[in-house]
C-alpha cells in the first residue's frame, strides 16, 4: 500500500539538481533529472557517507560528492567498479507538484 | 617503287600515323598531306593555354616544315579536298586530282552548331582550330562579355581561358551539373564553385533559345527568359565526326566512318582514323585511343597484323588551378558500390566506383594525384578486394592492412595544404618545426595550423612525428571524458570557433553521446563556457562540484568550512571579533589558521551557512573562495611598511592584486604572493604568480606550485612599477583562463604552451591590454560575493531541507 504524500513544488529544486527531505530515519534526497523526473534515495553514500543530494546529477545517475561513487537513482545501486546501494522510494511529478510515497518514510506512532 | 599513301587531314592522329610509319619504313612510302588549315600539325589539347595566354602558338606545333622536308612529305596545306573518286584512285582538290595507292581519311571533326536564330551572326564562334582560339582571343579585351554555350570539357576550358584574359564569361550549360559526363553531381559542384570564385558565372539546366543581334551577336536569350550580353558566342556544346568526303564516296558510314580493327573502311584501299571514325559503335574524341589508332593503322599499312581494342580514357580538365580526374564508368547502377572521401573545408572529392571487386570508375575534385593510379586499376582490372579499405586513399596506403598513416602525410609535397581553415601548407609546419616548434601548441601559435576548427590536428601532430621522429612523443589524444571522443583542447576550440554559449549548444553540435553530460566533463565546459562568453553564457550551479555551488568547503562528515578572504592576509580586531562571535553562535568545533593568511571555520552545518554568511557580511567580510578553481589567496610580507629589508609596498600590491582578481573563475586554483625582498618571506617562489620586490622594481615569476608536485616560479619579466605587476599578473591570469584546460594549474599549461609563447602575448602592449580589457568585463559579472547572495532569505531557503517528516510523524 502506498501513500503519497506532497513534499514540495517541482521548481522547489533545481533541474539536475537535489534538495533533502529530514524523516526519522535520516536524510532523504528528492533528485530532479533533465527530463523532469523525480527519484527519492537515502541521502547517505554507503561508502562514506556522503551526502548524495549535494552530488553532480547526470542523466538518471548521482555521483558522491566526497568520492565520487556513481548510484543509479532508478534503482540506487552503485554504478561502475564499485559495490553497494542506496534505499529508493516511490516518487513521482503530478500537475508541478512533487509526491513521494511516505509508507516507509514515516514513522507512526500509537499516540 | 614507292607506295603513293594520300592523307586528308594534318590533326593529332594522322600527325603521329606518319611518325610512326616512316620510323618503321622511311623508304616505303611517298606521302601526300592535304590540310583544310594553312598549317601542319599542331596540338590542338594545349589551345586553351594559348587562349589563356599562358603559350603562343608557336610553342605547341609539333610538327614544323623542317619535319615534313626531312621525310620528303609533300604537304598540301590550305587545300581542302572536294572529293574522293574511289574508282579513278584519286582525291580531287581546287589543283586537281592526286591519286593514291592507299588512301588515310583524318578529316577530324567540326563543332556542333545548335539550330538556333542568330547562329550565324559575326560574333559567333566555336572552339576547334587556332582561328578560333585567336578570334576568342581578339575578343576577350577586359570586360568585354563572353557567353559559352556548354559546359563541357571544351566549353569550360573556352571559359577559363576567355575569363583569364579579362572577359566576364558566362557559362550556359543544358544540363543540371557541369560536364556531366566526366563528373558525378559532386565533383561538378565544387568545380562550379571554383569557376564561380574566379568571376565565371554559371547558368546550368539553361537552354538557349536565340542568339540576339542586328549585324553582330548582342545577346543570348534562354528558354527560361534570362537574357545575358554578349560581344561574343562562342558554341561548344559538341563534336560530330566530320564524315562528309567518306558520305560522298559512298563509304559505310553512321555516326562516323565506319572501320574495322584494322583502321579499314569498306574499301580495303580507304582507312580512316581519328575523330571522324566510328568503331564497334563508338566515337572517340580524347586523344589516348587516337594515338592507338594511329599505331594500329602505321603497323597496319607496313603489313602488320595490329588490331585497334579501345581501352578507358581518363579526362583531365585543362584549367589551371582546378584539379579534376575522371576515369570509367561512374553512373550508379545495381550492384555498384562507391566509396566516397570529401573534405569540405579543402574542398576535395573523391569517389571510386566498385563492381564486385573491380574498380570500375573514379571521380576526383581538388586533389587528383593518384588518378593515374586509379586509373591504371580500371585499366587492368585488377582485384581490388585485398585493399578496399584504403583504396581510396591511393597509393600512399596501398598495400592494406597495415595501413600507416604516417606514410600518408610522408608522401604528401610541401605545398599540401594541412589546415584549411587558416592556408597553412605542410611546408610552412615544417618550417616552424625546424625554427624551434617542436610541440603541437608551439606549431599552433606560430603558423595557426589546427588552430582554429582542430579538424587538422592529427595531420599536424603526423608532421611533427615525421620532422622530430622519436623526439616527437606523439599525443594519445585523451577524450575529454566518455561522453565524448573530443579533446579538452578540441572542445575549447570548437566553443570559440562555433560559438557556443550555452550548454545544450555545446552537446548537441559537438555530438555528446549523453543527455546532459558527466561529474567529469560538466564543470569542465561551464568554467569553458563563462570564460569565453561571460555576457551570454549563465553559469550553471548544477554543473558545480558541491565547493562552488554552496561556497563551502565540504568535509568528510558533510559539514562545511567557511574561510572570510583577509586581503593580502591583513585583517583587524573587528574582523577578528565578528569571526569569534560567528565561531560561537554557530558552534563551530575548530578554528584554524590557514596557510593562505586567513582563518578558517571547520564543521558549519549547512542549514547554518546562510545565517552565518550574513553576520560576517556585516562585518565587511566577503568569501574567501577557498573552495574555487579560481583565485584563492595573495599572501604577502609586510615589506616598507614595518620591515627593515622591505623593497617595496609588498603589502600593498598584495591587497590591490586580490581586490582585482577576486571572485574570478580560472581553470585550477590560483594563488599569489608578494615578496619584499629576495628573502621571500611570502614563499612567492612557490605560487602560480609569485612577485618579489627588489629596489629596482618588481620580479614576476609564474607557474610555481607547491601541492602534488613542487614547481619553482620560472621568471615572466621584471618590471619597474607596481602597475606594469598588476598589468602583466592580471592579463597572465587572463591568458591563463582563455587557453588553459580544465584543471590543469598553469605550470601544467605553461609546459605545454611554452613560456615563450606565454611572454609573447603578456608582453605585447596590444595584447595585454586586450586581454586586460577581456579579465575586467568577465569580472563586471563575476565579480561578486555569493555569501551576500546566497544569504538573502530566498535563496537561503535552498539550504534547508524541502520538508521535515520527522516533525509530522512524532505528532
Amino acid at each position: 500500500m502506498t501513500r503519497w504524500i506532497d513534499i514540495a513544488a517541482l521548481d522547489d529544486i533545481p533541474p539536475r539538481g537535489a534538495r533533502t527531505v529530514k524523516t526519522a530515519q535520516g536524510c532523504v534526497a528528492v533528485f530532479r533529472t533533465f527530463d523532469d523526473r523525480v527519484f527519492a534515495l537515502d541521502d547517505r553514500c554507503p561508502h562514506k557517507g556522503g551526502p548524495l543530494s549535494e552530488g553532480i546529477v547526470h542523466g538518471h545517475a548521482v555521483t558522491c560528492p566526497l568520492h565520487a561513487w556513481v548510484f543509479s537513482l532508478e534503482t540506487g545501486r552503485a554504478l561502475g567498479e564499485d559495490d553497494g546501494s542506496v534505499a529508493t522510494y516511490p516518487a513521482r511529478v503530478e500537475q508541478g507538484r512533487v509526491l513521494i510515497d511516505a509508507t516507509r518514510l514515516q514513522t507512526w506512532r500509537v499516540a | 617503287m614507292k607506295k603513293r599513301l594520300v592523307i586528308v587531314g594534318a590533326g593529332m592522329a594522322s600527325g603521329r600515323l606518319i611518325e610512326h610509319l616512316l620510323d618503321a619504313a622511311p623508304d616505303r612510302w611517298d606521302v601526300t598531306l592535304f590540310n583544310a588549315e594553312p598549317r601542319g600539325n599542331y596540338n590542338r589539347l594545349m589551345l586553351s593555354p594559348v587562349l589563356s595566354g599562358e603559350k603562343a602558338y608557336e610553342d605547341i606545333i609539333t610538327h614544323d616544315d623542317a619535319f615534313y622536308a626531312d621525310r620528303g612529305i609533300t604537304c598540301r596545306f590550305g587545300e581542302p579536298v572536294v572529293r574522293i573518286d574511289r574508282a579513278a584512285k584519286v582525291v580531287v582538290t581546287a589543283q586537281g586530282d592526286t591519286p593514291y595507292d592507299r588512301l588515310v581519311i583524318g578529316t577530324g571533326s567540326a563543332p556542333f552548331i545548335i539550330p538556333v536564330a542568330g547562329k550565324a551572326l559575326p560574333g559567333v564562334v566555336t572552339y576547334r582550330d587556332l582561328e578560333d582560339t585567336n578570334a576568342m582571343i581578339a575578343a576577350s579585351r577586359p570586360g568585354a562579355k563572353a557567353v559559352v554555350i556548354g559546359g563541357g570539357l571544351l566549353g569550360l576550358e573556352a571559359a577559363a581561358g576567355m575569363a583569364a584574359r579579362g572577359a566576364d564569361v558566362t557559362v550556359i550549360h543544358l544540363m543540371s551539373h557541369l560536364m556531366e559526363r566526366q563528373l558525378d553531381p559532386a565533383a561538378g559542384y565544387l568545380l562550379q564553385k571554383d569557376l564561380e570564385r574566379r568571376g565565371i558565372r554559371v547558368h546550368c539546366k539553361g537552354a538557349t533559345k536565340a542568339i540576339l543581334g542586328e549585324d553582330k551577336v548582342e545577346a543570348v536569350l534562354l528558354e527560361d527568359g534570362t537574357v545575358y550580353g554578349a560581344d561574343l558566342v562562342c558554341m561548344a556544346v559538341g563534336i560530330r565526326p566530320e564524315t562528309r568526303l567518306a558520305t560522298d564516296a559512298h563509304l559505310e558510314v553512321n555516326r562516323g566512318v565506319v572501320v574495322d580493327p584494322q583502321m579499314r573502311t569498306a574499301d580495303p584501299d580507304v582507312f580512316a582514323l581519328g575523330e571522324c571514325v566510328e568503331f564497334d559503335g563508338q566515337l572517340f574524341g580524347l586523344v589516348a585511343p587516337l594515338y592507338d589508332q594511329a599505331k594500329v593503322l602505321a603497323s597496319v599499312l607496313n603489313g602488320g597484323d595490329a588490331a585497334f581494342r579501345p581501352v578507358q580514357t581518363a579526362t583531365k580538365l585543362k584549367v589551371t588551378g582546378v584539379d579534376l580526374f575522371s576515369a570509367g564508368d561512374f553512373a550508379d547502377k545495381p550492384g555498384r558500390e562507391e566509396i566516397v572521401f570529401r573534405d569540405p573545408g579543402r574542398g576535395i572529392y573523391k569517389r571510386l566506383v566498385l563492381e564486385g571487386d573491380r574498380l570500375i570508375g573514379a571521380v576526383m575534385y581538388g586533389d587528383t594525384a593518384d588518378g593515374n593510379w586509379f586509373f591504371q586499376k580500371i585499366k587492368d582490372g585488377a582485384d581490388i578486394s585485398g585493399e578496399r579499405e584504403t583504396l581510396i586513399f591511393g597509393p600512399a596506403f596501398a598495400g592494406g592492412v597495415a595501413a600507416d598513416p604516417l606514410a600518408a602525410v610522408a608522401a604528401l609535397p610541401p605545398e599540401a595544404e594541412i589546415c584549411g581553415c587558416n592556408g597553412v601548407c605542410k611546408g610552412q609546419i615544417a618550417a616552424a618545426i625546424d625554427g624551434g616548434a617542436t610541440t603541437l601548441q608551439l606549431v599552433r601559435a606560430r603558423t595557426k595550423a589546427s588552430a582554429s576548427c582542430g579538424t587538422c590536428t592529427g595531420l599536424v601532430e603526423q608532421v611533427l612525428a615525421l620532422s622530430l621522429g622519436e623526439a616527437f612523443q606523439m599525443p594519445t589524444a585523451q577524450p575529454m571524458c566518455a561522453c565524448t571522443d573530443l579533446t579538452h583542447e578540441d572542445v575549447r576550440r570548437l566553443i570559440k570557433a562555433q560559438e557556443l554559449k550555452s550548454m545544450p549548444a555545446v552537446l548537441q553540435e559537438l555530438g555528446w553521446r549523453t543527455s546532459c553530460g558527466c561529474p567529469s566533463c560538466r564543470p569542465a565546459l561551464n568554467f569553458y563556457l563563462l570564460a569565453d562568453w561571460p555576457l551570454d553564457y549563465r553559469d550553471d550551479a548544477q554543473s558545480r562540484f558541491v565547493n562552488e555551488r554552496l561556497h563551502a568547503n565540504i568535509q568528510k562528515d558533510g559539514t562545511f568550512s567557511v574561510v572570510p578572504r583577509m586581503w593580502g592576509g591583513v585583517t583587524n580586531a573587528r574582523e577578528l571579533r565578528a569571526i569569534a562571535d560567528a565561531a560561537d553562535k554557530y558552534n563551530v568545533p575548530m578554528v584554524k589558521v590557514t596557510g593562505g593568511q586567513r582563518i578558517d571555520l571547520l564543521g558549519v552545518r549547512k542549514d547554518d551557512l546562510p545565517a552565518m554568511w550574513a553576520d560576517l557580511n556585516a562585518a565587511g567580510l566577503v568569501s574567501g573562495h577557498a573552495y574555487s578553481k579560481g583565485l584563492r589567496t595573495v599572501k604577502t610580507c609586510v615589506g616598507t611598511e614595518f620591515c627593515r629589508f622591505g623593497t617595496q609596498d609588498s603589502t600593498g600590491l598584495g591587497v590591490r592584486l586580490e581586490q582585482r582578481l577576486w571572485g574570478s573563475w580560472t581553470p585550477h586554483k590560483v594563488k599569489l604572493a608578494v615578496s619584499g625582498c629576495p628573502r621571500n618571506c611570502a614563499e612567492a617562489t612557490c605560487k602560480d604568480v609569485g612577485i618579489v620586490c627588489v629596489e629596482s622594481g618588481y620580479q614576476v615569476g609564474v607557474g610555481g606550485a607547491a601541492g602534488m608536485d613542487l614547481q619553482e616560479t620560472q621568471r615572466l619579466v621584471a618590471v619597474e612599477t607596481e602597475a606594469e605587476a598588476m598589468d602583466v599578473t592580471v592579463a597572465f591570469v587572463q591568458l591563463y583562463r582563455e587557453h588553459a584546460r580544465y584543471l590543469d594549474r598553469p605550470y601544467k599549461w605553461i609546459r605545454k604552451v611554452g613560456l615563450d609563447w606565454i611572454r609573447s602575448q603578456v608582453l605585447d602592449a596590444e595584447i595585454r591590454a586586450a586581454l586586460i580589457a577581456r579579465f575586467d568585463l568577465s569580472q563586471s559579472i563575476y565579480q561578486k560575493d555569493p555569501w551576500a547572495e546566497h544569504a538573502r532569505p530566498d535563496a537561503a531557503r535552498r539550504f534547508r531541507p524541502l520538508a521535515d517528516l520527522s516533525l509530522e510523524a512524532a505528532e
